[in-house]
């Protein structure tokens, strides 16, 4: 990048000049719209988690406290529903995707900038209706089985309506997102010199658009069965509990890489830029991302082992799971072999990616566990479980989205954090993550089922620690978020490039242009040329058009 | 889902005759998602009528197949009326491709008079969405497939609108182009349901 090109922007307006309410709510600049994704999404992250530790709370001790059974049931399915639906999904891909695609590709915004805008206030448009629903008391958990969700008097119309919504938000991000990197990459940018990010993003955004529908269909389904009473689910009207669960999990198992794939693709680029070495196996990354949005599709059966469904159905699917975790485990290797002997500069982004690792390899090999039969119907719906799914979303997916958020922070606000800080709470966070939901892991082994409000004495011991190490969890956090606050008001101005990153996001200022590029670049090689006898070429990897 | 490329992500070079690669690959994405939205219906359908084949037939029988047999007419028909503004609109034959959107519109508006008849007729025998599983297939797939004439129809009134003011002409025809792509799959999901409920049942 040539320096003159940043002079260039110097005197340009950056996107965050304009002030005040309209100049937010009808923005059609993808990356204002990313950041009124990301503020939505963390508020219900850390609502969520609120919900999380009083959840933890009652956990504390075995016997009836502080709340009834049934305020139990409402609070983790709310938990569950906000962190799954209104957080996970559309963190990353909303959020980072939306304003970090076009940068990354060298467009000046998405395809479709108004629909871009549009999908961000269906996406509000269903929050209000789910939260709406969830004031009256939800108790099916988040997975809102049928024939039990078609009987209770919760407003599970309304949360299916709200849901709904939701899903067609990310289809039409998902969309747009697809026509952007068809047809808007600069010229030069192969789909092998695009940058992972980008790669990971085009497998989730397929997924999203692909599966996306299966659900929205089943909560039309469900919200016909109460609306209407007819029974497709429903065994006493002659309809079959099994498809709501077939179409349910044909959604969300997917879905589960709807959640990891972008983080995934966090972590190849964080990687790549902290130890200094061109990332290895380039091809193999990109490749599995699509591999894994394909197997996804196939294996949504192993959710469903103990629901009744035939044992070779279940062998099939049992071996299918298994087949996903190649892919997965291709990019681990490919990530650790980048690690490999760089010179590795332990900021905070590369610290959260090293939690990343660390925390998911935990969580995809229990995830192996779960994917054999014989183990899953042992511990199927016990805090096995439980531990499990945190490892991956939280110690996965959030990690992911905590290494993004710290390594284009600078970017986005046009200001440094606090690197202590930000330690400080990586060193509160992921201790109090292992102390919180490791002992999940044995509690599940040792036969406690998740969803219960009261346990009997012998598991106080581990369910005491995992409550303190929420509490560990939720000062890191806090930390984190002070950090984030602070910085907008008090953190050193960010130059263009603070990490000497290659790709093209780091090109331009901080934070970019309204337009992002004065100049479309060409490209003329691929982003992960690093190390030292590179450096003498910098000037040349995106010279300008 | 007719929206096109914004004006400042288009290349300098500006005006192009055909719908933008970005316009198209978009609508084409959009139907995939819309026939795996019914692909979940259809799912439901051949898993109950597996189960219970003899319902279904005795069923189907009460469906009017004459009214059912009209609305594909009147169906296709406006698929054709909307290939033509299609057509009309790359020729700039501005008046053409004006009375066909109106004609679509109205034929749309004529598919969803004879839907209502039907449907009051069965809610006065006292058929109902919950009388059976046949029914509350009919009543859903049939009313989703509704849903989706009604969105046409708004989409197609705006259409009038901006082809009034000139926003839509042989320069700029993505919109049409793209409607008529959601136009043809509305009557694609009509031709499968026609005969899986009215005839084979
Ligand atoms: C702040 C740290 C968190 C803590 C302490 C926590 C704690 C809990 C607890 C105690 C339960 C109830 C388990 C049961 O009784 O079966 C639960 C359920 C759940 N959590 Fe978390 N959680 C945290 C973060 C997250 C995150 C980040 C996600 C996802 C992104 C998440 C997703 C879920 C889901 C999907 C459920 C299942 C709800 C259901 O059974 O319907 N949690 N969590
Ligand atoms: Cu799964």
């Amino acid at each position: 990048m040539s320096n003159e090109a940043v002079a260039a922007h110097a005197h340009h307006e950056d996107y965050l000049a304009h002030k005040g309410f309209r100049s937010w709510a009808l923005t059609l600049d993808h990356k204002r719209i990313g950041v009124m994704y990301l503020f939505t999404t963390l508020f219900f992250f850390l609502t969520g988690g609120v919900l999380a530790l009083l959840l933890r709370l009652k956990l504390l001790t075995p016997g009836p406290a502080l709340f009834t059974d049934h305020t139990y049931n409402v609070l983790f399915t709310m938990h569950g529903v906000m962190m799954i639906f209104l957080f996970i999904i559309p963190a990353i891909p909303s959020s980072l995707g939306n304003f970090f695609i076009p940068l990354l590709i060298g467009a000046r915004d998405v395809a479709f900038p108004r629909l871009n805008l549009l999908s961000y206030y269906v996406f509000l448009a269903g929050i209000v209706v789910t939260i709406g629903s969830l004031v009256s008391p939800m108790d099916t958990g988040w997975t809102f089985y049928t024939p039990y969700s078609a009987r209770t008097g919760a407003a599970i119309t309304t949360l299916t309506l709200g849901l709904f919504l939701v899903g067609m938000s990310s289809v039409l991000t998902g969309l747009n997102f697809i026509v952007t990197i068809h047809t808007l990459r600069a010229p030069g940018m192969s789909w092998y010199r695009m940058p992972l990010f980008i790669w990971a993003m085009y497998a989730t955004s397929v997924i999203q658009v692909l599966s996306t529908p299966v659900i929205a269909i089943t909560l039309l389904l469900l919200a016909a069965e109460r609306l209407f009473g007819v029974g497709f689910f429903d065994p006493a009207k002659g309809g079959d509990p099994l498809l709501f669960q077939h179409f349910f999990w044909f959604y969300s198992h997917p879905v589960v890489y709807v959640m990891i794939l972008p983080a995934m693709g966090i972590i190849s680029e964080v990687i790549p830029v902290f130890a200094r070495k061109p990332i290895f196996g380039y091809r193999a990354i990109a490749y599995s991302a699509l591999a894994i949005a394909f197997i996804g599709f196939l294996v949504w059966g192993h959710h469903m082992f103990v629901s009744g469904m035939s044992t070779t159905a279940g062998v099939i699917f049992s071996f299918l799971t298994f087949f996903v975790a190649v892919p997965t485990g291709v990019k681990i290797f490919n990530w650790i072999a980048t690690l490999y002997r760089g010179s590795i500069a332990l900021d905070s982004p590369m610290l959260w990616a090293l939690a990343f690792i660390f925390l998911f390899i935990i969580g995809g090999l229990t995830g192996l566990f779960l994917g054999a039969l014989a183990v899953d119907v042992h511990v199927h719906d016990t805090y096995f479980l439980v531990a499990h799914f945190h490892y991956t979303m939280m110690g996965g997916t959030v990690m992911g989205l905590f290494a993004g958020l710290h390594y284009w922070y600078p970017k986005i606000s046009g200001k440094m954090l606090n690197e202590r800080l930000a330690k400080i709470a990586w060193c509160l966070i992921v201790p109090g993550f292992n102390i919180t939901f490791f002992p999940m892991f044995i509690l599940g082994v040792q036969g406690m089922p998740r969803r219960w409000a009261e346990y009997p004495e012998k598991y106080q011991g581990l369910n005491t620690l995992a409550t303190v190490g929420s509490w560990i969890l939720a000062a890191g956090i806090i930390i984190m978020f002070v950090n984030f606050w602070r910085s907008l008001h008090r953190g050193a101005t960010a130059p263009a490039n603070p990490w000497q990153g290659n790709t093209l996001e780091w090109q331009i200022s901080s934070p970019p242009p309204e337009e992002n590029f004065e100049v479309i670049p060409t490209i003329h090689e691929w982003p992960y040329n690093y190390g030292t006898d590179r450096r003498a070429h910098d000037g040349e990897h995106h010279r300008q058009a | 889902m007719a929206s096109t490329t914004d004006k400042h992500n288009e290349a300098p070079s500006g005006a192009h005759k055909e719908a933008p690669v970005s316009a198209r690959l978009g609508i084409w994405t959009f139907l995939a998602t819309e026939l795996l939205l019914f692909g979940g219906l259809f799912t439901a359908y051949a898993q109950f009528r597996g189960m219970y084949p003899e319902l279904f037939h005795l069923q189907h029988l009460k469906l009017s197949r004459p009214l059912g047999a009209l609305n594909t007419v009147v169906l296709l028909t406006s698929s054709l009326t909307m290939a033509v503004a299609i057509g009309a609109v790359r020729r700039a034959r501005q008046k053409t491709m004006n009375l066909c959107l109106m004609l679509t519109l109205a034929l749309a508006g004529v598919f969803l008079v004879i839907k209502y008849i039907e449907w009051s007729h069965d809610f006065a025998e006292g058929i109902f969405p919950k009388t059976n599983i046949f029914w509350g297939l009919y009543f859903v797939m049939t009313g989703l497939h509704g849903l989706h004439v009604v969105g046409g129809m708004a989409v197609l009134a705006a259409l009038i609108v901006l082809a009034r003011k000139d926003r839509i002409n042989a320069e700029h025809s993505a919109p049409v182009e793209v409607f008529g792509l959601y136009w043809h799959f509305v009557d694609l999901i009509w031709i499968y349901l026609f005969p899986l409920l009215y005839l084979i049942g």
